[in-house]
């Protein structure tokens, strides 16, 4: 265990900030005479670049491509035909056509997502929960997380794997688990009644808090790993600098563990908040019908009313609005990833 | 070493065993509740095996988990590969052009919103006249998996001594034979990993499938969605156990498999 590096390698602000501060590897091996070193990997670097061909042109095609035509038929109209949008663009009918087309294009399906207050109180809705069950993530995970973090070693790649395992297994699964115990005579009022807590069965099912309950039990997992690795990396040697220094347990965890565990918690919150977003399942199955989050309506849009004109606005504006997120996200994975 | 600071506290204790409970419990009583002999799921009425016949016989439910298989096999084998090469050109490849925008490519998809990338890959295949079925899902699940394939891999490669690619090459093995020799029998446990991981991704996915799938081909979770958004079934209890437990027999190989191949003891996490 390396602890932590003097350069602020597990500090969040230089995520933010831009670059990622890059650990001089190959140089600083001392086994290697340097200029030897440096040429092999060059060498090794010019035929693994080839490999990034098939890779690239496959996101390119079926990754960024697509979004072009996402924001072409969110300029476009419903109409009653196959594929049902108007205008279409064909390319052998030369130019003119093309700009006749072009011509058609507008923005009337943004200026009715701005207008209709169905689409505004979606996004609302959507912002709300994620923050809402981000923060809920949090404040479970973190002691789930710092528990396995001292646990002894052979125990901690048992404790992983007992927190992977649910993640492997299906989201739908376990969405449908929650609704066999939430039911009206589900197992959960029946303990209840049996308890003598409550008089008759509650409702579970529908509402909000079997919406939080079911995203906050399926994206644990996405929150407690990436706590779990920056606070495993953690040098024990500081906290007993701390306690030496006069720290009690707990100013040492808030002065010390805490902020050093940032990163970890950055890359949780990110990894759940931008998927709750826009999610679907949960929502559909758990919450009641009278409030939509985005991705039902875009669903609902796309697959009910056939509006797929107006189903890609409702993707083009989620995906403005998750950008800046999903920026940072991009960052902190490349730092975990590459700045090794 | 701070022993005595790194001692669990009762609360560490508490908290590790709510999570776990509370992470375990439902899967519990799901399967528990496949073996009900009664019709009524919430009613207790001895164990059967009745519901698991019933899957059995269900011929709907059994072309689509067919269907959900081919799919996994294709997309996961396929991402593996495509992931692969990513991964070793983003670890080992320096520098090269448009490397931003190939990570940025890499890692977006792991948190976008499934609708979005449903959608708007349904938007390219229509507007490429593709037929609609087994190969639209297959594609898109590929473009999914590959990017999670990537990132598992790219972690056991950046983990890598790479002085073991240097010696080989300082020994006269030129870089691809360095890197057949030498890097790939390393990454094999990650590989295997990623395509586990592609799988089970591919047969757990219900949001981009039902964009890119088209009538008559669904899969396993469009099958299961349309049931349970009719109300709670024991059939769909049995087939839910099922593929939980292929998934538990298909891990715990892979456990053992990883801790056998690694040399040094350490423990390969799939993610």
């Amino acid at each position: 265990m390396r602890g932590v590096s003097k350069d602020g390698r597990w500090h969040l602000w230089p995520i933010l900030r831009g670059s990622p501060p890059r650990r001089r590897a190959p140089q600083d091996d001392v086994r290697c005479w340097k200029g030897k070193t440096v040429s092999a990997r060059r060498i090794f670097a010019r035929p693994a670049r080839f490999a990034a061909i098939a890779p690239y042109l496959w996101m390119l095609l079926f990754f960024l491509v697509p979004f072009g035509f996402v924001l072409k038929i969110s300029l476009s109209q419903t109409a009653i035909a196959q594929p049902p949008y108007v205008p279409q663009f064909d390319l052998t009918q030369g130019w003119a056509a093309i700009q006749a087309a072009l011509a058609e294009l507008s923005l009337d399906n943004f200026k009715l997502l701005i207008s209709d207050n169905l689409y505004v109180l979606s996004y609302l809705r959507s912002v709300v929960v994620a923050v809402i069950s981000t923060a809920i993530l949090l404040v479970i995970g973190y002691p789930i997380a710092y528990g396995m973090a001292r646990l002894p070693r052979r125990w901690q790649s048992v404790a992983m794997m007992l927190v992977i395992v649910p993640f492997w297994t299906s989201f739908l699964i376990r969405i449908y688990a929650w609704i066999n115990i939430l039911q009206h005579d589900g197992l959960l009022n029946k303990t209840l009644l049996a308890l003598h807590i409550v008089s008759a069965p509650v409702v579970w099912l529908s509402t909000d808090s079997a919406m939080y309950l079911g995203i906050v039990y399926s994206y644990l997992p996405f929150m407690i790993l990436p706590l779990y690795a920056t606070l495993a990396k953690m040098d024990p040697a500081l906290l007993e600098a701390a306690s030496d220094l006069g720290a009690s347990r707990s100013k040492a965890f808030w002065l010390v563990t805490f902020p050093l565990s940032l990163p970890g918690v950055g890359a949780g919150v990110l990894l759940c908040f931008i998927p709750i977003v826009g999610e679907f399942v949960i929502p559909d199955l758990l919450a009641g019908s009278d409030s939509m989050m985005i991705g039902q309506t875009l669903w609902l849009e796309f697959f009910t009313n056939k509006d797929w004109p107006v189903a890609s606005a409702t993707a083009v504006v989620l995906l403005v609005l998750l950008l800046a997120p999903m920026l940072i996200y991009d960052r902190l994975q490349r730092r975990q990833l590459e700045a090794r | 070493m701070a022993h005595g600071l790194k001692k669990l506290s009762a609360f560490n204790i508490t908290a590790l065993a709510l999570g776990l409970a509370f992470l375990y419990l439902p899967i519990v009583i799901l399967v528990i509740y496949s073996f009900n002999a009664s019709r009524l799921v919430t009613v207790w009425a001895g164990w059967s095996t009745r519901w698991y016949r019933e899957f059995f016989n269900d011929r709907a439910m059994l072309d689509a988990a067919w269907m959900s298989f081919r799919v996994g096999v294709v997309s996961a084998t396929a991402a593996t590969l495509l992931g692969t090469l990513a991964a070793v050109a983003l670890s080992r490849g320096e520098r090269f052009k448009g490397r931003t925008l190939f990570s940025g490519m890499l890692y977006a998809p792991l948190v976008m919103p499934e609708v979005i990338t449903g959608l708007s890959l349904l938007l390219l295949f229509v507007a490429l006249n593709a037929e609609r079925g087994f190969w639209t899902v297959t594609v898109a699940h590929t473009t999914l998996t590959m990017c999670f394939v990537a990132t598992v891999v790219q972690a056991r490669l950046s983990a890598l001594d790479r002085s073991l690619e240097e010696a080989a090459m300082d020994l006269g093995c030129d870089p691809v034979r360095a890197f057949i020799a030498v890097t790939l029998p390393l990454m094999l446990p990650s590989i295997a990993a990623g395509w586990m991981l592609a799988f089970t991704l591919s047969l757990d996915d219900l949001v981009i499938a039902s964009f890119t799938t088209g009538p008559g081909s669904a899969t396993l979770p469009i099958r299961i969605y349309s049931e349970v958004r009719l109300g709670v079934k024991p059939e769909i209890n049995a087939i839910c156990t099922l593929i939980i437990g292929g998934i538990a027999v298909v891990i715990i190989t892979a456990s053992l498999a990883s801790r056998l191949s690694s040399a040094r003891g350490e423990t390969a996490a799939p993610l």
